[in-house]
């Protein structure tokens, strides 16, 4: 299934958009280039180690003290070779930054420590970005919170995310599949398992998409290109549509656990992190940040979801983000189930 | 002009000898004293830091948890970069070896003003205490060492004492650097014009230059930091009004410079190390020293880089990267013009040149992935991977701490008196210069496969890469640890040094004894040549 390049670059990644081979280009360019200049440095201080260590007797160190020709060569060739990196460096970048001509806008927001993804057509998805192959896209992006950093190596692309002002991206992406997105810049707990997939369809699906909701069959959102998938979350996902049906409701509460980004906030075997685990709350009574006790039942559980912030868990702060409109019921059910299922 | 002082003068005691009490060293305002009390508090800087840096590989032998959570982690990879560039590489060379060294080389008793001096080290250890109780206090800081806002804002660890004893620190620096000035320019011996200076003190003297010019942007950082958080007004953090990248400028403002202050005083102790065991006059005398002031002043503009997906405008990245390529050069120059002075030497393989061509090799290798990084297109993709980390690496471990332990190395017999052993010298050699390549080499791979930086949790792609480098760290940290051990042990019990014995041509060698009495010098030494005179000799 590994999608091959015509042209293997040494960056080691498929070229799935269409600045990467510009982009590797340059690095395979800069890879040859340090490659022989270590060689030479590295073959010069051996040499003349060797030959001119001092026990090879019977010679006489020479009186040198510069040379205005060398040193005028290694000021000019570095100078002129430098310059011509930076030149093609800018290319590639004015390349990456050109407006490009009626592009699908999608918004993106960002928090700790998930990616919320708005279609025009008000279709929202969490961590998924469906995109057309081949059609120019343009990320409107943001942060509801700190620095995030919208990254998919496999396109070459990434921009830092932040609060208070819109970013963005632009690009044509060029091979279907399902690419790994990750958070570049640090952003605390769970920073690492902030991930996102970019799901790249043809445009007649992707058109099918945006009004149904439906991914076409052969997408299999486990199988990411060039990468096996974070162990914590994506990998065990099965998003969108794609669910096999031989599994229980609890087994796909646990994908969903992971696709949903619930993962980055709560463990399933006890461990605190920013909220609590779910080992063992369903039919527990629980004490409120107002004081008040809760048993821990379906419905409350449904509207921890929907409206989190209506009533906190003592000891914790309000930072779950609000699924009303991202979960579907089918899904909320699932979850359910699979929180019922760790006892 | 040279005369052993040793030998007969039984009045003059060598400065360690000069007062044994552990007061007579707190209160000491011998520049010696002050350079050896700088030395012993970085090194154990660096070991705490540097075992912090086994943890962050440890944890990250498998792609999930391994030794510790995700918030411990955090904490340690923070805690492991603040430490190391605060209070470890800022300080080491300049502070620790630039005070011992600049006077003797110059021909001075002392450095201009010793008792600021002593201050200065007073104020860099409450510096360092501050932050250091701060982060404990507070539970641990889990900024990373850049404190990016607005998440240091909104994080709840002890970041705005942390930054305050990493002001603190800068002021330390910013009294030595004014000190290093004044001496550089009031105390030089008869004859020595600048350019018969050692390059090793061209190098303090540019490094010197930018800790007075570039610090005092912390302080007003730190203020803009402050103020928001006591007065609420917006600067930095967008709830506020604020803008966060703006943030972003005013640190690396002083941090990339900063960056500088690390590797120029490493390059002065190569451009000392190589004509000393090559036997031959440093080949390029004036584009070194020149080269040095150039690359203090192009450091001061191109911070940007360091932003180029930060949202900044497209037209400021396009200046800050042509600007950064231009760097390249009097880098280059420098790396060529070492290389030449071998040749035709008389080259002598003991361990202060091993580590000098151990820096020659893994500083190019820092220097060349630099270029990757100045290239626009190509840092969009490469910027906050591992590439970076492997990048910085490369240049400050490999370059400046290869240098300073170069540096050390040849002076050890100065300081204390004493040869370090050199068989075990080459083999914990071999083990630190083989290591660091397992350590960080793979990390530009996978770096450039797309591996973020501190990420806790991995893709197992990346697997293979990591344990590499984790093996590599284990054998880094051994060697390190075995020469730290090696080098005290023979500050008291190696073999006597003699005065100068590798031939150097530079007064704390020709003129002053091993270790060196008090006053340095037995009347003023003059100068009448430059240091790098070594005439034609038969081998
Ligand atoms: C950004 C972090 C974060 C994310 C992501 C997150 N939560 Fe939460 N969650 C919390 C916090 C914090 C609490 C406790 C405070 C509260 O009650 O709102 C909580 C509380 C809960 C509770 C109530 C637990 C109890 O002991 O009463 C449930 C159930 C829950 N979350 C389920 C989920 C599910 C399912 C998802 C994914 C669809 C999810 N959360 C995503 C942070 C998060
Ligand atoms: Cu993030």
């Amino acid at each position: 299934m590994f999608w091959q390049s015509a042209y293997a670059s040494t960056v080691g990644l498929p070229q799935s958009s269409t600045i990467a081979p510009t982009v590797d280009i340059l690095y395979d360019f800069l890879v040859y280039l340090s490659v022989f200049f270590l060689i030479l440095v590295t073959v010069v201080m051996v040499y003349f180690t060797v030959k001119y260590h001092r026990s090879k007797t019977g010679r006489e160190t020479a009186y040198i003290v510069g040379s205005h020709t060398l040193e005028t060569i290694w000021t000019v060739v570095p100078l002129v070779l430098m310059l011509f990196v930076f030149a093609w460096g800018l290319k590639g970048y004015r390349e990456m930054r050109a407006p490009m001509k009626d592009p699908v806008e999608i918004n993106i927001i960002g928090r700790q420590w998930l990616w919320n993804i708005e279609y025009t057509n008000g279709r929202k998805t969490l961590n998924e970005l469906v995109l057309p192959k081949g059609k120019p896209v343009r990320l409107i992006m943001t942060s509801e919170d700190v620095l995030h950093s919208f990254f998919i190596p496999n396109f070459r692309i990434k921009q830092d995310v932040v609060p208070g002002r819109f970013t963005t991206l632009s690009f044509i992406a060029t091979q279907p599949g399902v690419h790994i997105v990750f958070c570049a810049e640090y952003c605390g707990t769970a920073h690492s398992d902030m991930l996102a997939k970019a799901v790249v369809v043809e445009p007649e699906e992707f058109d099918e998409w945006t009004r149904t909701g439906k991914l076409p069959a052969h997408v299999n959102l486990n199988q990411i290109i060039g990468a096996v998938g974070a162990p914590t979350s994506v990998a065990a996902a099965t998003g969108n549509g794609s669910s096999q049906p031989s599994q229980t409701p609890a087994e796909r509460g646990k994908a969903l656990a992971a696709s949903k980004g619930c993962i980055a906030c709560h463990s399933d075997n006890g461990t605190r992190m920013v909220g609590p685990s779910y080992k063992g709350i369903f039919g527990k009574k629980e004490e409120m940040a107002d004081g008040t006790m809760v048993t821990v039942d379906e419905n409350y559980i449904r509207k921890s979801l929907m409206d989190p912030n209506a009533q906190i868990v003592k000891g914790y702060t309000p930072s779950m983000p609000p699924f009303a409109g991202l979960l579907k019921d089918e899904e909320v059910n699932d979850l359910i189930a699979y929180i019922k299922s760790l006892k | 002009m040279a005369h052993d002082a040793s030998a007969s003068h039984g009045h003059d005691v060598d400065y360690l000898n000069d007062g044994k009490t552990v007061w007579s060293w707190l209160s000491t305002i011998d520049h010696k004293r002050i350079g050896i009390m700088y030395l012993v508090t970085v090194l154990i800087f660096f070991g705490v830091a540097g075992l912090l840096a086994i943890g962050i590989r440890l944890e990250h032998w498998g792609p999930t948890r391994t030794i510790m959570g995700p918030d411990t982690y955090n904490k340690v990879f923070t805690l492991h970069g603040a430490i190391m560039v605060f209070m470890f590489i800022i300080p080491a060379i300049p502070s620790a070896l630039g005070n011992f060294l600049l006077p003797l080389m110059l021909g001075a008793k002392d450095v201009a003003f010793p008792r600021l001096n002593l201050f200065s080290y007073y104020v860099f250890l409450f510096g360092a205490t501050l932050a250091v109780v701060a982060i404990l206090a507070g539970q641990g800081v889990d900024t990373g060492w850049t404190f990016y806002t607005p998440y240091s804002i909104k994080s709840q660890t002890g970041v705005i004492l942390t930054v305050l004893g990493a002001f603190i620190m800068g002021m330390s620096s910013i009294l030595t650097g004014l000190n290093f000035i004044a001496t550089i320019h009031k105390l030089r011996a008869p004859g020595m014009t600048f350019h018969r200076m050692p390059l090793f003190v061209w190098a303090t003297y540019a490094t010197s230059i930018i800790q007075v010019l570039a610090t005092p942007v912390i302080g007003i950082t730190l203020l803009l930091l402050v103020a928001e958080r006591v007065l609420k007004v917006g600067i930095f953090d967008p709830a506020l009004g604020g803008d966060p990248v703006l943030f972003q400028h005013f640190f690396w403002f002083y941090s990339h410079p900063a960056v500088y202050i690390m590797i120029l005083p490493g390059m002065g102790i190569i451009s000392e190390i190589m004509p000393v065991f090559s036997r031959k006059p440093i080949f390029g005398y004036r584009a070194i020293a020149y080269s040095s002031l150039a690359i203090a002043a192009i450091s001061f503009l191109v911070w940007g880089h360091h932003m180029f997906v930060s949202g900044q405008s497209d037209f400021s990245n396009i200046i800050f990267s042509f600007l950064t390529v231009l760097v390249a050069v009097p880098t280059a120059i420098k790396v060529f013009n070492w290389l030449s002075t071998m040749y035709k030497g008389s080259i002598k393989l003991d361990v202060p040149m091993l580590y000098a061509l151990a820096f020659l090799f893994l500083f190019t290798i820092g220097g060349l992935t630099g270029i990757f990084l100045a290239a626009l297109s190509i840092d969009v993709h490469l910027h906050d991977t591992y590439f970076i980390v492997a990048h910085f690496h490369y240049v400050m471990m490999g370059g400046t701490v290869m240098a300073l332990f170069g540096g050390l190395h040849y002076w050890w017999p100065k300081f204390f008196g004493r040869m370090y052993p050199e068989k075990l010298g080459r083999f914990a050699w071999a083990l630190v210069f083989f290591g660091f390549n397992l350590l960080f080499l793979p990390q530009f791979y996978i770096g450039g496969k797309g591996m973020p930086r501190r990420y806790y949790n991995y893709d197992p792609v990346y697997t293979l890469g990591h344990q590499v480098s984790t093996i590599g760290s284990l054998m880094v940290g051994f060697g390190l640890m075995l020469t730290l051990g090696y080098l005290f042990w023979a500050a008291k019990k190696g073999q006597k040094a003699t005065q100068n014995p590798w031939g150097a041509k530079t007064l704390e060698w020709t003129d002053a004894a091993s270790p060196p009495i008090t006053h340095n010098f037995h009347g003023q030494p003059t100068v009448d040549n430059w240091p790098y005179e070594y005439k034609s000799e038969r081998v």
